[in-house]
């Protein structure tokens, strides 16, 4: 019996589509593994599915749900809740403070009636600790686990907290479908596979299991049923049985790709490097590196690449010194002080944040002054001296800001707009303005389309390439879209687990770098 | 234009606060307070305090926001100038060796005050406000067991002690204001010149417009420039190599030393210098008086001093006589405390970066 039915479901955030006529069906006691690159729409789905507050918030759905025969349509978790849908969540929603107990009970406690609750109402009941201990007890000894239920949670191992989550979820006596979002992604292998069994049991005691992962062989070994999603699109539905890892790593990677290899370059990895990263550990929250080595060639295009989560974004802020890092990078064969962002720009290597607003730009300030800040503090460009003072020279950062709105087509009213009201696309071309003016020999780019429409995506794209092409300036570019990176880039690394996975070739199949993505085949290195 | 862009750019604050100066002056005229008195009062309360107010500026240009902790540079301040009296220095030599005392003592606590912001990054006007009541309250303890001897200065009864109120009659007191002012006017001078030099407090005012050019060309200098970017955005900064942290103690340490300057320009005009507690009223007015004129917690400018400082004192000093015919009582001084902490609160619920 059908317990899920999801049919054309579509959502648009603004003019964004993030899914089109995606459907699911999930059976009773069924495992189904849901897989897709980051931005394919697995959330968004998910988010549906529980209620989220933020569908309704941006104008709903289009489609329709079944769910156990009835019609369906959650306008919140609660909602979902009732009608016996559980999610465990990527990050914990768990409270320190409290036990166990108290965190597997939360809003749902046992209580008995006390004096006051007869009085003022129900609210006021007594917490039953007793019960609610026994009651724990009993859905920790589902996931055999055997840990004191009355501890605090603060403190725990991470794998730990991930079991209690679930125990939550199961503890709800009405609990029919189980949504597990990459419920892997912190543990260790053999708490993975720990966990693995649990599923396994859970569904064979009747519930369902809707599983969330980029690992591909968890998805292969537990699951019944996969869905594979691409851009907001059902690629395919299929019995586990039927397909092979390789072939769903290609089915979540594969898009057309407009390459224009007729001008790319053969580096010649025979030469010096003019880059040389060896062991670099940079600790920035949620995209750790743990000991990246790279080799980067002058005059190139090296994409990074890699899923979200994994540090690929973590390296060029690591470069630049705005996170704690550890390791060597050599320049020229000359060795670069880590942690130091000053000393960066004076060995000429210029950052393109992901975090636009927040790093890139000082969105109150006029653009002139964005475009020429760094060249400014850096080079003491833009300054006229009288006497002893170091004056700003007004005029010349405004003379060569409209050269650069002109070169660049930056859509503005004037120089002195500022870069708060200006769209994503033209924010982005101030900061690569910022970069041009510095003139730097390695520009570090990180996510430079992200949030930029389409048109101004190719715009952005091709002033790169421009700017590698005529300065001869060698760029490291990050990227989450892997179509863009094989589009502009002469190499791509992708990066799994905080480590370079594999350098492949842009025309590389979409096969291995589903595979390098997902983390297979440590020893493929294509140069 | 049309009239709504006129209004966002006055701002509600200062179309309120000038309404309600203009209807208290057209109320004055109906009651025929004389005119020049009023003009004299705001232009002299105006070269008074705006030096205090200016010591706003760098603070929170380097994103320290608002120096609740003016008390500090004050306290050095008055400790210039009471060296100076107490080698009973006169006139300009009384002036600038205060000042000269005032300035090395107060950077270094600047410094020193710089260091422990950078500490406490986003609570720094929470704790300015209470460094800046317990530095008053221990320098209360210093006032009482300083080693000053001279017995104009000291308690009348036991000889030691400062006391509470002193008088600069007899040393500095009125040096600026009445730089330009003479006994007897030489026979040449016009009688317009002669009445406009009684009426404008001109070494005041000019005395502030230096220091306004100081700060605004600082503002205008590479250091000035990454101080502002300091202040702005963390992140920005940092990330282009600006070290944010010296930037910090950069802005700090010119406020403070704008604020010991400030209270002895203050003192000479008012004439007494107030020791103890007084350090403590002086930095809610000053911030009110930099938010009034158009300032945020992040972005201040030479002109919202002058503004601001205009508007306040203006209402302050337009208000007392009138209302204090019109009512009784201390009804002038109870205004004052409500339209400057109004505006402080009104000013810290904005979001970030708009002006109040």
């Amino acid at each position: 019996m059908d317990l899920l039915q999801m049919k054309d479901i579509s959502k648009f955030f603004g003019e964004n589509q993030v899914l089109n006529k995606v459907s699911l069906t999930i059976k009773q006691g069924e495992i189904h593994g849901l897989v897709g690159e980051n931005g394919a729409g697995k959330s968004t789905l998910m988010n549906i599915l529980f209620g989220m507050p933020v569908i309704h918030n941006t104008g709903g759905y289009e489609g329709e749900i079944f769910f156990d025969g009835q019609p369906y349509n959650p306008k919140s978790p609660m909602e979902a809740m009732e009608k016996g849908i559980g999610m465990v969540h990527q990050e914990f929603m768990l409270i320190p403070g409290f036990t166990i107990t108290e965190n597997i009970k939360l809003n749902r406690e046992n209580t008995k009636p006390s004096l006051f609750s007869k009085i003022f109402g129900p609210k006021l009941e007594k917490l039953d600790i007793a019960k609610m201990r026994e009651d724990a007890k009993a859905a920790l000894k589902k996931l055999s686990m055997n840990i004191d239920e009355f501890l605090p949670v603060a403190g725990l191992p991470v794998g730990y907290m991930q079991f209690i989550e679930i125990a939550r979820e199961i503890d709800k006596s009405n609990l029919k479908l189980l949504i597990l979002d990459e419920p892997t992604a912190v543990l260790t292998e053999s708490e993975a596979d720990h966990f693995l069994k649990v599923i396994k049991t859970l569904a064979s005691s009747g519930i369902s299991i809707l599983f969330i992962t980029h690992r591909l062989e968890e998805i292969k070994k537990v699951t019944d049923n996969i869905t594979i999603l691409r851009d907001g699109c059902l690629v395919k539905s299929v019995a586990t049985k039927d397909i092979e890892i390789p072939e769903i790593a290609k089915l979540m990677v594969g898009r057309e790709i407009e390459t224009s290899s007729a001008n790319r370059r053969k580096i010649n990895t025979e030469e010096k490097p003019y880059l040389e990263i060896k062991d670099l550990y940079v600790d920035m929250p949620g995209e750790r590196v743990k000991g990246v080595n790279l080799k980067v060639y002058k005059g190139e295009i090296l994409g990074i690449g890699g899923l979200a989560g994994h540090g690929k974004i973590g390296i060029a802020n690591g470069i630049m010194g705005l996170y704690p890092t550890k390791g060597t990078i050599l320049k020229d064969g000359e060795e670069l002080p880590l942690n130091n962002p000053r000393e960066m720009l004076k060995n000429s290597i210029a950052f393109l944040s992901e975090d636009r607003k927040g790093v890139g730009l000082l969105l109150d300030e006029p653009i002139d002054f964005n475009i020429a800040f760094t060249a400014l503090e850096i080079k003491e460009e833009f300054i006229k001296k009288i006497g002893p003072l170091k004056i700003v020279d007004n005029k010349k950062i405004k003379d060569h800001a409209e050269k650069m709105i002109e070169s660049l087509d930056i859509r503005c009213t004037g120089p002195e707009q500022r870069v708060g009201e200006l769209s994503g696309g033209n924010q982005q071309k101030v900061c690569i303005a910022r970069a041009l003016t510095l003139n730097p020999d390695i520009l570090l780019v990180s996510e430079p389309t992200r949030g930029i429409d389409i048109g101004a995506k190719k715009l952005v794209l091709d002033t790169l390439v421009k700017l590698n092409r005529e300065h001869n300036m060698t760029i490291i570019m990050t990227s989450s879209e892997l179509a863009e990176l094989r589009q502009v880039a002469d190499r791509i690394a992708i990066i799994a687990e905080g480590r370079v996975q594999a350098i492949l070739p842009p025309d590389a199949s979409d096969e291995e770098f589903g595979l390098a993505m997902a983390g297979h085949e440590k020893e493929k290195v294509v140069n | 234009m049309d009239l709504k862009k006129i209004y966002r750019k006055i701002g509600f604050p200062r179309l309120i606060i000038s309404t309600f100066l203009v209807l208290l002056l057209i109320i004055a005229t109906a009651l025929k307070i004389p005119m020049s008195g009023i003009v004299q009062d705001i232009l002299t309360r105006f070269g008074m305090n705006a030096v205090l107010v200016l010591a706003m500026v760098p603070s929170i240009q380097c994103g320290v926001g608002i120096n609740f902790n003016l008390p500090l540079g004050v306290i050095f301040g008055l400790i210039g100038a009471l060296v100076s009296m107490e080698f009973g220095l006169k006139s300009w030599t009384g002036f600038f060796v205060a000042i000269l005392i005032a300035v090395p003592l107060s950077t270094i606590a600047g410094i020193l005050y710089g260091l422990m912001l950078n500490k406490v990054k986003g609570q720094e006007m929470t704790v300015g406000n209470y460094f800046g009541y317990s530095i008053v309250s221990f320098m209360c303890i210093f006032w009482l067991i300083a080693p000053f001897k001279n017995p104009e200065m000291t308690w009348a009864i036991g000889g030691s002690g400062l006391r509470v109120t002193l008088s600069m009659a007899s040393t500095i007191g009125g040096v600026l204001d009445n730089a330009f002012r003479f006994e007897v006017y030489p026979s040449w001078m016009p009688k317009w010149l002669v009445s406009f030099l009684e009426i404008v407090p001109l070494g005041l005012i000019l005395t502030f417009a230096v220091l306004a050019a100081i700060v605004w060309i600082f503002s205008k200098t590479k250091l000035g420039t990454s101080m502002r970017v300091a202040g702005s955005s963390f992140k920005f900064a940092s990330s282009n190599g600006v070290n944010v942290d010296k930037y910090r103690i950069l802005g700090i340490t010119l406020s403070t030393v704008l604020a010991a300057i400030g209270i002895i320009i203050y003192s000479q005009s008012f004439g007494f210098v107030q020791l103890y507690n007084a350090p403590l009223y002086v930095a809610l007015p000053a911030a009110a008086s930099i938010l009034i004129g158009g300032a945020s917690l992040r972005k201040a400018k030479i002109i919202h001093v002058i503004i601001g400082t205009f508007l306040f004192q203006g209402l302050l000093v337009v208000a007392l006589p009138v209302i204090n015919i019109l009512s009784e009582g201390s009804m002038a001084e109870i205004i004052r405390i409500v339209i400057s902490n109004g505006i402080i609160l009104y000013a810290l619920t904005r979001k970030e970066g708009e002006t109040a």
